[in-house]
């Protein structure tokens, strides 16, 4: 797959990566705020926060690694 | 695997008159996420576009796949949005049983496909698995094979399509038709461009997805359940019985676990003919290895999926299991889900009953609570009855907030579209090299046979369209429709496998067995539909239920299959072998692996996976 361009691992850290940060903003807005959806068990957890850290984290590798350019290297 | 599950969700469409309120609403955020989605493998279907211009690139993904990414694709294949819903209800209704069609029933096939017949399916550089037979038998088998298949894989993606919409309808309210647009839309766009690259880079990117999106409802229920201890605990208190827990002990006879079948059926019916045919003869998933770009990553690839599909049961089965001691009604409480029948019987218009009488009879089968029987009997607006199949998404709104049930609703979207897309992407494979090229146009061009390729994905996907929208007008069909893959899988596995192992096997004993299996297997099915007694028969046991009769059917095809296969090749006279070579084991001399270090050994990481296969066995013995 590398011998072609783009490797699918930068697509997929696009997403995490994109995903995480979205997710993670949400989660920083809520513990702010205070604001939580009455719907939701477990809010004490924080979830989006360290959920949208471990996505982010794991896009912002794949990215960097398989980033065009450098994939293959 | 995929006969049940997709069978479980099969009276959804039942459900679709009876729709009160979605059971989760997105928000802004949930929209973003999956609108990126979206966005993003359209972005790599025209990405993929430049790269898909010969027959070997477009039909084949130019046989570079690296063994992770076939590996991934492989299992990815198998793990759409109906398997995890479907056994996921299964895992609430049977405990860690259904775990069975993801351990026995896939990983032995897996490690078999990897270390024993990939060699073949990659040495004689076959485009499909009716390719295989045609080289091995000769063109009759091939043309049985090709058109089974292509019927198949056309309407399966058809019932895939309104299966994905009717889930939509319920768990979002989306409207069936936008559904069947969007994601049939999206799916000719980026595999017509890309072919089999674009549909393996999107299961890779589903496969992803789906433990991103999926993986927090189990980690979050085990927390909110006190972990495992306190899941059993909660378990043995609600269901007075600790059967839930046990893959085996439980399965001496029929009637001693909750999903009647005994072991000789999991082991012989599933673990053998239904696996096997399964993971080494539907090209569906054989496809995604031979995409690989050299023999070991091909043979790498099986084993490498086959310890991510052992991990599967952790976001399937699990949230199933905490489904049944953490959801709860609104009044706090324990949400009993029901099966698709009951909420059928208990429709009700404008607060009222549509049939009083039916549904008094379906809530005398359940064991909910007279309270609750009674509030569904009177039509209260707050009496939602809630099926199996829907203990995922409802973990999924228990505990994902905006954001993340935007990614879990993603997961689900993305495991549908890639169902689909993996279902289009063979059948054109099969459609352009295994029916066209030999039965109507023989000597085109490379790129003719690819413009054959593309189009037959645009004729694909509108046809599924049709398929469709046929299910939702006449719901029987879709039972034929699912039948036909456990009808087709077993008596095709019995002829490749002896055309494999045997050099004895002949031309018209590949053929016939093929086609006579599967008209006794679709004989029996149809002997089963007709007369629902005859399931005693088949299954061998009064205490038989449905579950059984597809494993029980499916090795009676194989033996039948079987018998044909000997007895006529040994009526008929066999090739000479020096034209079995790359195509039987015996006659073949399999191209020497450069050596690698003792960690790239493929026979170290299948011991491995042996290895974990078995303690978990013993585990939840």
């Amino acid at each position: 797959m590398h011998s072609s361009g783009i490797p699918i691992w930068f697509f997929i850290g696009v997403l995490l990566l994109v995903y995480g940060l979205m997710i993670l903003g949400y989660g920083v807005f809520e513990f702010a705020t205070g604001f939580y959806p009455p719907a939701v068990e477990l809010t004490s957890l924080h979830t989006p926060i360290w959920w949208g850290c471990l996505l982010a984290v794991l896009g912002a590798f794949y990215v960097a690694k398989f980033r065009p350019g450098r994939a293959g290297k | 695997m995929i006969a049940n599950s997709i069978g479980n969700l099969a009276a959804s469409p039942t459900l679709l008159a009876l729709v009160v309120a979605p059971l989760a609403h997105l928000r802004t955020l949930d929209i973003a996420v999956i609108a990126i989605y979206f966005a993003m493998v359209i972005w790599i279907g025209f990405y993929l576009k430049g790269r898909s211009n010969t027959g070997e690139e477009f039909f084949m993904a130019g046989r570079e796949m690296t063994a992770w990414i076939a590996g991934l694709s492989f299992v990815s294949a198998n793990l759409g949005s109906l398997e995890l819903m479907g056994w996921a209800g299964s895992a609430y209704q049977y405990g860690i049983l259904a775990t069975h069609w993801y351990w026995i029933g896939a990983i032995p096939a897996m490690l078999f496909l990897g270390l024993v017949m990939m060699p073949f399916y990659y040495v004689c550089k076959t485009h499909s698995v009716p390719g295989y037979l045609d080289l091995r038998y000769g063109g009759e088998a091939r043309s049985v094979a090709a058109i089974a298949f292509a019927a198949e894989m056309i309407l399966m993606s058809g019932v895939n399509m309104f299966a994905m919409a009717v889930v939509m309808k319920v768990v979002l309210g989306w409207d069936i038709t936008f559904s069947i647009l969007v994601s049939s839309i999206a799916v000719a766009v980026y595999v017509g461009l890309g072919g089999l690259r674009s549909a393996i880079f999107n299961e890779v990117l589903q496969f992803v997805l789906i433990w991103g999106g999926a993986l927090l409802v189990p980690i979050l229920g085990l927390i909110q359940a006190g972990g495992p201890a306190g899941l059993k605990a909660k378990i043995i208190t609600n269901m007075h019985s600790d059967s839930y827990f046990h893959l085996w002990r439980d399965t001496g006879h029929f009637a001693s676990n909750p999903m009647g079948v005994h072991w000789t059926g999991i082991v012989l019916g599933l673990g053998f003919v239904i696996s096997f045919g399964y993971w080494t003869t539907d090209f569906l998933v054989v496809q995604r290895v031979l995409a690989a770009h050299n023999l070991r990553a091909a043979r790498m690839a099986p084993i490498i999926g086959s310890f991510f599909k052992m991990a599967v049961p952790f976001i399937v089965i699990l949230p199933g299991l905490l489904g049944l001691v953490l959801l709860q009604n609104p009044d706090g409480s324990r949400r009993q889900l029901v099966g698709e029948d009951i909420v059928a019987a208990c429709s009700a218009t404008n607060g009222s009953l549509d049939n009083h009488a039916a549904c008094s009879a379906a809530m005398a089968k359940t064991n909910l609570p007279a309270s609750e029987q009674q509030k569904v009997l009177s039509g209260a607006p707050d009496s939602e009855l809630h099926t199996y199949n829907q203990a995922l998404p409802l973990m999924m709104v228990r505990y994902l907030g905006p954001g993340l049930l935007g990614l879990g609703i993603t997961a689900l979207i993305a495991g549908f579209m890639s169902g689909m897309a993996g279902n289009v992407s063979a059948f054109s494979t099969v459609w352009t090299y295994d029916i066209y090229k030999p039965l109507i146009k023989k000597n085109g061009t490379d790129s003719h046979y690819v413009l054959v390729g593309r189009l037959s994905i645009l004729t694909g996907v509108i046809v599924s369209i049709g398929a469709a929208y046929l299910v939702q007008q006449f719901h029987g069909i879709m039972d034929y429709v699912q039948a036909l893959f456990s009808i087709f899988v077993a008596p095709l596995l019995a002829t490749i496998l002896f055309g494999m192992f045997w050099k004895r096997a002949t031309r018209f004993a590949g053929f016939l067995g093929l086609l006579l299996g599967i008209i006794f297997s679709a004989s029996l099915f149809m002997w089963v539909k007709l007369s629902p007694a005859a399931l005693a028969s088949v299954a061998l046991s009064p205490d038989a239920k449905p579950m059984a009769e597809n494993v029980f059917r499916a090795l009676w095809a194989f033996l039948f299959s079987a018998i044909v296969i000997i007895a006529v090749s040994l009526l008929t006279r066999p090739r000479p072998v020096a034209e079995l070579d790359g195509l039987v084991y015996g006659a073949t001399v399999l191209p020497k692996e450069e050596p690698v270090p003792f960690y790239k050994n493929v026979w170290l990481w299948a011991a491995l996976a042996v290895c974990i296969f078995a303690a978990l066995n013993i585990l939840f013995w």
